[in-house]
């Protein structure tokens, strides 16, 4: 399997995203945000960081970029798209998930480990999670106040778009709690905790290894069906 | 031509920075600030002198880049 890890201008997890796919021992490249091809990837990595310095607003300037025209061809082939952090901001921006971002209502940059609730272990990023199961992953943001209107929260719980909450405590106010989304058909997640900062006992949490794991269990079940079809 | 550009947080959206600066400002002593919002400010030359062309490319930028319908407004003026 494939993965691709976006680089944009000012990306700083790529590195974390690059290695964290090392660790389940897959093939994985950085892709730079000019790119204009990305047919031979499987799963394409958004990951955190200040893309374009977050001018103008976080994600805003990046969305343009002609890679994100290939991440959405991408999305529409049912490949696998994960944004985390600035990643996300990204993909929403972009409209592959709907909502917007706000400043934290702790008007904080908040740092630290995070309790998250799996609330869709169904997904091809959280298939190695049990449903409900509490998980510790790092959150590093000053604007993951996940934001969107009443219907859209509606559609996002029928259609149980939903997949991470903040367990205890809500770091940064975000709408009912939310801590990451899909999209309706499933293969395009975005979060604004960090998997790729927990994989490994030495980082104090190796729970976000399972994401990636999950993304892997997904395509060779995907990829499996199809040799035997 | 130049266009002036105000995008603003929604009013119904909580504006975390507003919410900021009006704590700061009672603090100082200013009591009599009700609520504070903060928006941005752009200044655009545009090369034309063809006001409805304008019109409909500035709202375009603005639908499209300078703000995001989701949480803010935008209005813009052309002198």
């Amino acid at each position: 399997m494939n993965f691709a890890v976006l680089v944009f201008p000012g990306s700083n997890c790529d590195i974390d995203c690059y290695k964290a796919v090392q660790s389940i021992g897959e093939s994985v490249d950085y892709v730079w945000h000019t790119a204009t091809d990305l047919s031979q990837y499987d799963a394409i990595l958004v990951p955190g960081g200040f893309s374009y310095g977050d001018y103008l607003r976080c994600g805003a300037i990046a969305r343009f970029a002609p890679v994100m025209n290939e991440v959405v061809k991408a999305a529409e082939q049912g490949k696998y798209v994960l944004g985390i952090c600035n990643g996300f901001q990204i993909l929403l921006e972009s409209g592959l998930l709907p909502g917007a971002m706000l400043r934290n209502k702790t008007l904080k940059f908040r740092c630290h480990p995070s309790i998250l609730r799996v609330e869709n272990n169904r997904t091809p990023f959280t298939n190695q999670y049990a449903a409900g199961e509490e998980i510790n992953i790092p959150i590093a943001h000053g604007e993951g106040n996940y934001y969107c209107d009443e219907a859209t929260l509606e559609r996002l719980k029928q259609n149980n778009q939903i997949v991470f909450r903040y367990a205890h405590d809500n770091p940064n106010g975000s709408v009912d709690d939310i801590a990451g989304i899909c999209n309706e058909r499933g293969n395009v997640l975005g979060m604004m905790p960090h998997p790729e900062r927990a994989v490994h006992q030495l980082l104090g949490s190796e729970d976000g290894k399972r994401m990636f794991t999950s993304i892997l269990n997904a395509w060779r079940e995907q990829h499996g069906s199809a040799v035997v079809g | 031509m130049k266009a002036t550009v105000y995008v603003t947080i929604k009013q119904n959206v909580l504006d975390v920075q507003g919410s900021a600066v009006k704590g700061a400002l009672h603090s100082m002593g200013f009591q009599e600030v009700g609520s504070v919002r903060i928006g941005k400010y752009l200044e655009l030359e545009l090369d034309t002198n063809d006001r409805s062309e304008a019109e409909a490319r500035v709202k375009a930028m603005c639908e499209k880049l300078l703000a995001n319908t989701v949480i803010e407004d935008y209005r813009f003026d052309l002198v």
